[in-house]
C-alpha cells in the first residue's frame, strides 16, 4: 500500500521531468496519470488500491466525530436531568484485532463513544475491559456500536 | 457560524463541570471530563479560527493543529485516569456487573 502511494509520487516527478514543468499544477497533472497508471497495474501488486484505504481512514473519520457529538450529547442528557438514576457496570469485550494500533484506534473509539470508557486490557489483548455509565438500555446499543467500530477499522487494515 | 460554535463549545464546558459536580464516582465523572470537556475545547477553537479566517483574514495552521492534538490525547487521558484509578481506587454503589477486571487488580496487588 505505501508502495503503492510512493510508486505514484516517483510518477509523478517523472511527469515533471519528461514535460519540463516543475510546479504545482505538473505535479498535481503527474499524479493524476501516475494513478491511471497505478490502477492500470494492480494486478501486480499484492494489497489492494491503496484509494480504498484512503476512503475507509476518511469514513472514520467521520464516524469519529458523529460518535463525540452523540456522546457529548448523552452526557449533556445525563448532567441535566434532575434525578440520577444511573447504573455504573464494567463489562468485558472480545475483540477480533489483532495489531497494537488497530486496538488503540478501537479504545479510543469506544472512549468517545456515548456512555462508555475503556479501563483496561487483558494481557494477551483479546479483551477489553470497559465501564458503562448505563448498563441495562446501553448494552445492545454499545455492542452494535463496537460492530460498527471493529468493522470499520478491520476495513481499513484489511490487505 | 462563529456565534453558533463558540457557544456550543461554552454549553459544553458548563455542561462538563456540572457532570463533574453532580456525579458520584470517579469514573462517572470521567464520562463527563472525557466527552464534553473535548467538545467544548473544540468548538472554542473552531470558534476561534473561524473568526480569524472570516473576519481578520488570516489563516492560522495552529489551531488545526490544536484540534488535532485534543482530538488524539483526550481519549487517551481518560482511559489513563480511569485505570490509574481501578487499580488503586474503590468503587460506588449500584454497581450491577463486575467482570474479570477483578483478577487484573488482583494480580497487581500481589504478584506471585
Amino acid at each position: 500500500m505505501s508502495l503503492q502511494i510512493l510508486l505514484n509520487f516517483f510518477l509523478a516527478g517523472v511527469w515533471m521531468f519528461i514535460t519540463d514543468n516543475f510546479t504545482p499544477s505538473g505535479f498535481a497533472i503527474g499524479y493524476l496519470v501516475g494513478l491511471l497508471l497505478v490502477v492500470m497495474m494492480r494486478r501486480f501488486f499484492s494489497s489492494r488500491l491503496y484509494l480504498y484505504r484512503i476512503w475507509a481512514v476518511i469514513s472514520l473519520f467521520f464516524l469519529f466525530l458523529k460518535e463525540l457529538v452523540l456522546s457529548s450529547f448523552a452526557v449533556f442528557k445525563l448532567v441535566i436531568q434532575p434525578r440520577l438514576n444511573i447504573k455504573p457496570a464494567i463489562f468485558e469485550l472480545e475483540t477480533e484485532l489483532k495489531q497494537d494500533w488497530e486496538i488503540t484506534l478501537l479504545a479510543a473509539l469506544i472512549t468517545l463513544t456515548p456512555g462508555t470508557l475503556v479501563l483496561g486490557i487483558s494481557d494477551d489483548q483479546k479483551k477489553l475491559y470497559i465501564h458503562a455509565i448505563d448498563f441495562e438500555d446501553i448494552e445492545d446499543a454499545v455492542s452494535s456500536i463496537k460492530n460498527t467500530f471493529e468493522r470499520a477499522i478491520l476495513e481499513v487494515s484489511r490487505s | 457560524m462563529i456565534i453558533i460554535s463558540i457557544s456550543v463549545g461554552v454549553i459544553f464546558s458548563v455542561v462538563t463541570a456540572l457532570g463533574l459536580i453532580r456525579l458520584p464516582d470517579v469514573y462517572t465523572r470521567t464520562h463527563a471530563a472525557s466527552k464534553s470537556a473535548t467538545l467544548g475545547v473544540l468548538g472554542i477553537l473552531t470558534g476561534t479560527f473561524l473568526h480569524f479566517l472570516l473576519i481578520e483574514d488570516h489563516f492560522n495552521p495552529q489551531l488545526i493543529i490544536a484540534i488535532a492534538f485534543l482530538f488524539i490525547t483526550s481519549p487517551v487521558s481518560g482511559h489513563l485516569i480511569g485505570r490509574a484509578a481501578y487499580m488503586s481506587g474503590t468503587e460506588l454503589a449500584k454497581e450491577t456487573v463486575r467482570d474479570d477486571m477483578k483478577i487484573l487488580r488482583k494480580k497487581t496487588e500481589d504478584p506471585k
